[in-house]
């Protein structure tokens, strides 16, 4: 008795700890998104309105867009990145750590300039061109295309679904491995039936984090992407900061854009039916 | 049962050429002395040397530096101390609140970045029609950082907090030692790796962030990402690559360092088993 008195005098305020971080989600976390649900039903004028989403409609092709290039490249970092993953929790020693420091440096650069540097390559009669020419093969037209912007998000995120499926791949106990081989599996049936399902939540957490910046990008595709390729980012980045300055249509769509990642986040993650979240680092 | 490793070699290095093409090319062309991105015409270090000499990167590289180590350090402090306190909460309130806390990680940067600029232009209108004279700049990229950085160190103090033995901390409090005492000396030392690397999350994090510095800054404080930005937009800026360069090779020897004290660190551990 006296004990639990004792433990609640002394754990209550270490409740408290955490208040100050409290407010400060209120005032930067919370009212932020109020103010972007707020707005997105307000009119320049003030006063409520749908309008911000009527007009939405006539921005179709920017959601089109944005959700099928972000999927085709979340498709496929997950075709390169899983057996890239595999590949390299086989390894074992200096070699595994060489790979691993080889795919984590580029993620130190940053972005702008990693999507920079594939400008030289996909021109016109830029670099790729010039070796395929330089082949005698016909040259490719890849720069201001959607292709282009596929590239650059392949390039971008492909660490981030590598890692994940990386970390759980390693963590399976080798054990479990071995029994199913000693029932009989071979390579095949082990990787089907074992490998496979234990390193399902590294390709979910591997997914949403290609997903989610890969939809709502501006760097790449306004660098890569030229003006017919434009995303979802470029028109949210015009309302807010340039020239079609419209902070109340840009709320709808940033708004718009959110329920749908949710959404489609919470989907995916019954798939994963409550396994832990995977950490990278 | 060994499978030859060849095809997972290849696919190795297949990507390997994949990530680190441009990394070359940015590296080869900023010693090239033609302005042009694709025809390398000679060798020359000018574009080095007008790097050094652009007082505008060098302003921003000064800033941005000070703001990623203010804000790691405030949101260092303010995560860790918030960590202990959601860990001593009951499950309802701490799932909740953990909630919250995941909302700038899960989110897309650009909403991040626009929600709060929404915040800060409303704060600030408010301010100056009371007659201050305040504007969007470094407090409020201060303040920006800080919010997508304290959910990084929470999440890495957390986990290290749940490891903890309670009994060393209720032993030490048995001992006669205050509360706070207790956790100084019993708790902190346990939950420092995770302090550590929340820091270094954060620091990176700051260090790099584009998009929500992009939508909460002002003219008066232009981080180096936001700088590069300006770069690319003018197209062809070949100290875009003598700078990509530099950040390279500065990135590489940090790694190169890390992973060779590591591995010392692993070697002497394994020696005293």
């Amino acid at each position: 008795m006296r004990r639990g008195l004792l433990r609640a005098l002394k754990t209550r305020p270490g409740r408290l700890l955490a208040a100050p971080y409290i407010v400060w989600m209120a005032l930067f976390t919370v009212i932020p998104l109020l103010l972007v649900v707020w707005f997105s039903f307000t009119t320049p004028e003030g006063g409520f309105s749908f309008d911000n989403f009527s007009q939405l409609l006539g921005y179709g092709a920017y959601f089109g867009r944005s959700f099928w290039l972000a999927a085709l490249s979340t498709v496929i970092c997950l075709v390169i990145g899983y057996p890239l993953a595999y590949a390299m929790s086989r390894e074992t020693g200096a070699m595994r750590n060489t790979a691993m420091l080889l795919l984590m440096l580029p993620m130190w650069i940053n972005m702008l300039l990693r999507t920079y540097a594939w400008m030289s390559i996909l021109e016109n009669r830029g670099l790729l061109n010039q070796l395929l020419s330089f082949l005698r093969l016909p040259t490719l037209h890849i720069i201001n295309t959607p292709a282009a912007v596929a590239v650059g998000m392949v390039y971008n995120y492909l660490p981030f679904m590598v890692l994940p499926i990386l970390t759980v791949i390693q963590k399976i106990d080798k054990s479990v491995v071995e029994a199913a081989q000693d029932l009989g599996g071979n390579q095949l049936t082990v990787f089907k039936r074992v490998v496979l399902p234990l390193s399902l939540p590294g390709v979910l957490s591997g997914i949403t984090m290609v997903f989610v910046p890969g939809v709502s990008t501006f760097i790449i595709s306004q660098t890569l992407g030229g003006g017919n390729s434009k995303m979802l980012g470029e028109l949210i980045e015009m309302q807010f900061l340039g020239g079609t300055y419209n902070p109340y249509l840009g709320s709808a769509i940033s708004l718009v854009m959110m329920v749908i990642v949710l959404i489609s986040m919470a989907v995916m993650n019954r798939f994963g039916e409550g396994e832990e979240e995977v950490m990278v680092l | 049962m060994k499978r030859s490793r060849v095809p997972g070699r290849i696919l190795q290095i297949l990507v390997a050429v994949f990530l680190y093409a441009p990394i070359l090319v940015l590296i080869v062309f900023s010693f090239n002395s033609d302005r042009s991105r694709v025809n390398f015409k000679g060798f020359t270090l000018d574009w080095y040397r007008k790097l050094f000499e652009n007082d505008q990167v060098l302003s921003a590289l000064s800033l941005t530096l000070i703001l990623a180590f203010l804000s790691a350090l405030i949101a260092t402090v303010i995560g860790t101390v918030s960590a202990i306190g959601f860990y001593n909460m009951k499950k309802r309130p701490r799932k909740l609140l953990l909630g919250l806390n995941n909302i700038p990680v899960v989110n897309p940067d650009i909403i991040t970045g626009v929600s709060l600029m929404l915040v800060f232009v409303l704060c600030v209108n408010f301010l100056n029609t009371l007659g201050a004279g305040f504007s969007l700049g470094f407090g409020t990229l201060l303040i920006a950082h800080v919010t997508f950085n304290i959910p990084f160190v929470i999440l890495s103090v957390l986990p290290k907090l749940r490891q903890l033995n309670k009994n060393t901390y209720e032993a030490a409090l048995d001992l006669g030692a205050s509360p706070i005492r207790a956790y100084r000396k019993v708790i902190l030392p346990e939950i420092l790796p995770g302090v550590v690397s929340g820091a270094i999350i954060a620091f990176t994090m700051s260090i790099d962030d584009f998009l929500i510095s992009y939508f909460t800054t002002g003219p008066s404080a232009q981080t180096l990402p936001m700088r590069i930005y300006a770069m690319t937009r003018k197209r062809i800026s070949p100290e875009i690559n003598a700078l990509s360069t530099l950040m390279f090779v500065t990135v590489l020897a940090l790694l190169i360092i890390i992973n060779i004290l590591q591995t010392r660190d692993q070697k002497r551990k394994e020696r005293r088993l």
